[in-house]
């Protein structure tokens, strides 16, 4: 499985893509897959603070609930509501609507503390 | 970690591997709900080679089985099954069984796999010289197969008048047989049994046959049926669960006897002198069927999923259990759970409001009957 290359990735298996002061964030393919059948998924309130690889939310499958990590810090600026009704979308386009939130950056220079597609795909080989 | 004989067909089928009670077994092929929904709709195959297979042989087996297990094995006529539990001296429970009577001097004691040496063992020394106990778990398959189109599938494996007395196999009934694979002869035996809440059949049969009988299995039908898919421990559990049936290390534990989670009916008593358990189960039973506890189904009406250890809170009020399964319901479409509730203070009637702590949330839950699912609703509204 080859990630997109115009992501950033940490190894708790997040994406990032940054769009100028804004990011957004999601699950990779990889950790999609482990989880199998996301049914429900928990995610924090619009104007809620993330801090680099600390704990935001959850993903549950049918089989279990996993810890979402946030990649970078930041101030959460939307949700993907549509993920209320539709987790499946997770499973079926991670980088696509299977988007969690959208954030205002806190402190882009953490992005350099994250993998490229290369790297993340090497983790997960 | 421990393969049972279908191990490589697994990987083949590009099955998903977990450790399960030391065992690397399939949790999913496709995708437990897709899973979970064909067993539900049509018909599913799941390899069962990591439970625990003991015989128990001998013209005073099934009066050694009464002394050793809290039910009545030696009332079974044989070809029946029944539900049984072993539990220590103080009536705790050690497993949940299924006891078959193959025939007149000959019982079959079904273990899981996380328990089986264990029962193997106590069984043995329960026994004593009084019966033959043979564990032979290692040298078993165990194929189950579960769903509203299993009765075809399972009469298509025999010749016509074997087929038709396949298919008139009641519940929880059994019988010897033999069917032809590609030339090769399987014996084995075919149950009417079950852990889906589904019409199903269990196979067992010597581990060294269980490839050709397993791929017969997944073959299409000719009739333009669905191919029968094979399911993984993931969609086990599920399915399980929406039948609303005890799993042992969740609902089950040694801490609590059978009347303990509203399995006092398998108990029996007046079996005579000897009989393991027997005084505490006495005592627990004149207390009241469940008294003081209560095992019950949920519905989570909130946001989120139940999972097992979660606490169980009175509405705004103080901890009274813990949830000892839960997951979101693939027929249902909402979460589902079991809880362990101390039930002193109230039975917990359906339909009462509770919370469920999630992530440190109060989340609404009510209580709903069990089965969550009833045995055979999704697959007769279809057929």
């Amino acid at each position: 499985m080859t990630s997109p290359a115009e992501l950033r990735y940490s190894k708790e298996h997040e994406w990032v893509r940054v769009q100028g002061d804004r990011a957004v964030i999601g699950i990779t393919a990889h950790a999609a897959n482990e989880l199998g059948d996301v049914v429900f998924v928990d995610l924090p309130q619009v104007g809620a603070t993330l801090t680099q690889f600390a704990v935001f939310g959850a993903v549950e499958s049918v089989k279990a609930v996993s810890d979402l990590f946030s990649p970078i810090s930041g101030s959460v600026l939307a949700r993907n509501e549509a993920l209320s009704t539709a987790p499946e979308s997770i499973n079926a386009d991670p980088y696509g609507s299977g988007w969690l939130l959208e954030i205002q950056l806190g402190d882009p220079a953490e992005l350099s503390l994250l993998l490229d597609a290369a790297g993340y795909d090497q983790l997960t080989a | 970690m421990r393969r049972t004989a279908l191990f490589e067909e697994h990987l083949n089928l590009g099955a998903r591997m977990v450790d399960f009670a030391g065992w690397e077994m399939p949790v999913q092929y496709a995708g437990v709900i897709e899973e979970h929904r064909a067993v539900r709709a049509s018909v599913g195959v799941f390899d069962l080679g990591h439970m625990g297979e003991i015989w128990v042989r001998g013209p005073h087996a099934g009066a050694a089985l009464d002394r050793a297990l809290v039910s009545l094995p030696s009332a079974l006529n044989p070809g029946r099954a029944q539900y049984s539990i072993a539990v220590n001296e103080s009536g705790g429970m050690i497993d949940d069984l299924l006891v078959y009577r193959v025939a007149d001097e000959e019982w079959l004691v079904v273990a899981n796999a996380s328990n089986a040496e264990r029962v193997a063992a106590l069984l043995a020394q329960r026994i004593g010289t009084t019966a033959n106990v043979s564990d032979e778990s290692a040298s078993t398959a165990m194929i189950a197969v579960q769903g509203p189109q299993s009765g075809d599938l399972v009469a298509s494996l025999f010749d016509a008048k074997e087929a038709d007395a396949v298919r008139a196999l009641r519940n929880y009934a059994c019988r010897s047989g033999e069917v032809l694979i590609g030339g090769t002869r399987i014996p084995l035996l075919v149950a009417r049994t079950g852990y889906t809440g589904e019409d199903g059949f269990e196979f067992y049969l010597p581990a060294d046959r269980a490839v050709p009988l397993w791929r017969a299995l997944l073959t299409p039908g000719t009739s333009g049926s669905p191919a029968p898919q094979p399911i993984g421990l993931g969609a086990r559990d599920t399915l399980r669960l929406e039948a609303g049936m005890p799993l042992f290390g969740n609902e089950l534990r040694e801490e609590l006897t059978p009347f303990d989670v509203g399995l006092g009916r398998v108990v029996k008593f007046n079996k005579g002198e000897g009989v393991v358990g027997d005084a505490a189960l006495t005592a627990r039973a004149a207390a009241g069927a469940r008294a003081g506890r209560a095992l019950v189904g949920l519905k989570i009406t909130g946001r989120g999923i139940a999972r097992h250890g979660y606490e169980v809170h009175q509405p705004d009020g103080g901890l009274i259990g813990h949830i000892t399964s839960g997951t979101h319901s693939p027929t249902l479409g909402y979460p589902i759970a079991l809880a362990d509730l101390d039930a002193s203070a109230s039975p917990y009637p359906v339909g009462e409001p509770l919370d469920v702590l999630i992530r440190g949330e109060r989340v609404a839950a009510v209580v709903t009957g069990v089965p969550f699912v009833p045995k055979g609703s999704i697959g007769t509204a279809r057929a």
